[in-house]
């Protein structure tokens, strides 16, 4: 699991469990589709990305589909990252 | 015509979606008025029957009371039917002021707005009250209507875990750079029947000057010793900023619902909130009928203490038989299911048995959490309480769901 990938899970599992809850969360877990995340408390979700990888993911790209994996959201960190660079 | 079959389809095909979702609500029409005893027809067409009735926000059991029913056909004659114009233009009578003073007298604030609905005082106060320079901070839990409002406020929106009061004192430290903070949170929580911890959240929002946003409709009217709400029953009373509440549970349950607060947020709102501004005023018979409501909670606080009774009596009975309830001390008694379809075929064979409840699944209530929302009234006698557990102790037998704990039930949903 690369960097990306570890922060982004270790975030959800602190930001969205609750105490006592035993559900593990892996690159796969449907996190919206599950009901784990809702779009309702997504935002702060999207606020930690921008703020600690320096990126701006455009409201469009905040679809509950981009977001509903580990392994998507680090995908749309890359892509974006990226972009940064191309940018910069 | 612009509705081509083409677009007609598109929307059928939506409905049959939701239907095959198990999604798809269906009215039941009463023939009777609000009461403890209803006469239902459902479904459509099939043979009014009378049942008990354990779902609706009747808490007071005010909303069918004779003294209410009389003044509200004194209001009508008096003040007319309708307002026929919003509240600014010419749609404000002497009685919507007096209400509104009524009501800042009785929950302990320093002005009150009516509106419409408490649906449009939350959808209205945040984008009236706040902006780009403020966060909202929500218990993740907070009613739909809140999260609309929230939606429609350009101010950074911010959840904590529901009543998790570490994770909101993160949020508040997180937000301190803001020139605003406000915490935002139902007093009595609709679905799961808890209360907010308002002592706690009062505590810190003095610590991390923020402001705070209660929703107390499911409060107002018998929360505290004297039915003032949530702030009441937590011992902050006087010490809320901002409160919203209905008219349209407790106090008579017509529909109306208000702001109350800090003069300068209220008056904000008479500014700014959409609905308010842009809706017509609530109409002077349902004014009459509130302003009755809060003759009759003001000198007694028998309706309120039955219904305290009431609630532990149902409680103990629903545990006595071997429900899984979630824990709580209002009028909303959940009965856990943990499945959609159980949740909705319990009610139907609670229905078949005399008893009016509804299950509640996905997406009102988080996936695997599925129930039936049990709901007490003062107007429920002993008697209705002692024949509503037979129906439930049949059909809990009939399910053998009887004696299973929380964690018996999960596994049997996810089998």
């Amino acid at each position: 699991m690369d960097e990306i990938t570890q922060a982004v899970r270790d975030y959800i599992m602190r930001e969205y469990l609750e105490d006592g809850d035993e559900r593990t969360i892996t690159e796969t877990t449907p996190l919206i589709s599950g009901g784990i995340v809702d779009s309702f408390s997504m935002v702060s979700l999207l606020r930690f990305l921008e703020k600690k990888y320096s990126i701006d993911i455009p409201e469009e790209c905040a679809t509950p589909e981009a977001f509903d994996t580990v392994e998507r959201i680090a995908g749309l960190v890359r892509r974006f990252q990226q972009a940064e660079v191309v940018r910069g | 015509m612009a509705f081509a079959d083409t677009v007609r389809h598109r929307y059928q095909t939506d409905l049959e979606g939701i239907k095959a979702a198990g999604l798809f609500k269906e009215e039941r029409y009463i023939h009777s008025p609000q009461s403890s005893e209803i006469e239902v027809e459902f479904p459509v067409g099939s043979v009014v029957r009378k049942c008990i009735n354990i779902c609706a926000n009747n808490y007071l059991g005010l909303s069918s009371h004779p003294e209410v029913i009389a003044a509200a056909h004194a209001g009508l004659d008096a003040r007319g039917y309708g307002m026929s114009s919003v509240r600014f233009i010419c749609g404000t009578q002497d009685i919507h002021r007096e209400l509104e003073n009524r009501l800042t007298a009785f929950l302990g604030t320093e002005d009150t707005l009516l509106f419409p609905s408490c649906m449009d005082a939350n959808a209205g106060f945040f984008e009236a009250c706040l902006n780009e320079q403020d966060v909202m901070i929500a218990d993740r839990l907070v009613h739909a209507s809140i999260v609309d409002g929230m939606r429609l406020c350009k101010a950074m929106q911010d959840t904590y875990k529901h009543s998790d009061m570490g994770h909101l004192e993160e949020k508040l430290q997180e937000h301190q750079d803001k020139r605003s903070r406000m915490v935002i949170t139902d007093g009595v929580f609709s679905m799961d029947g808890d209360t907010a911890k308002l002592a706690e959240i009062v505590a810190l929002a003095e610590k991390y000057n923020a402001i705070v946003f209660v929703d107390d409709s499911h409060a107002t009217g018998f929360m505290g010793k004297t039915g003032r709400g949530t702030h009441e029953h937590c011992g902050v009373f006087g010490k809320i900023d901002v409160t919203t509440t209905t008219l349209g549970k407790a106090l008579g349950g017509a529909s109306g619902g208000c702001v109350s607060g800090r003069r300068e947020l209220v008056e904000m709102c008479r500014q700014r909130a959409r609905p308010y501004l842009f809706s017509n005023a609530v109409a002077p018979v349902i004014v009459a009928g509130a302003l009755k409501v809060l003759d009759l909670i003001s000198a007694s606080t028998d309706r309120r203490d039955k219904l305290e009774w009431n609630a532990r009596y149902w409680r103990g009975l629903l545990k006595e038989a071997g429900f899984d309830l979630k824990e709580g001390d209002t009028p909303i008694v959940p009965v856990m299911l943990y499945d959609a379809k159980l949740a909705q075929d319990f009610a139907r064979h609670l229905f078949d048995e005399g008893v009016y409840a509804i299950g509640f699944f996905f997406p009102v209530v988080p996936k695997g959490q599925a129930r039936i929302r049990t709901q007490l009234s003062a107007a429920h006698e002993k008697h209705h309480l002692d024949a509503a557990i037979e129906a439930f102790k049949k059909v809990g037998k009939k399910h053998g769901i009887l004696g299973l704990g929380k964690k018996e039930l999960m596994a049997r949903a996810a089998a």
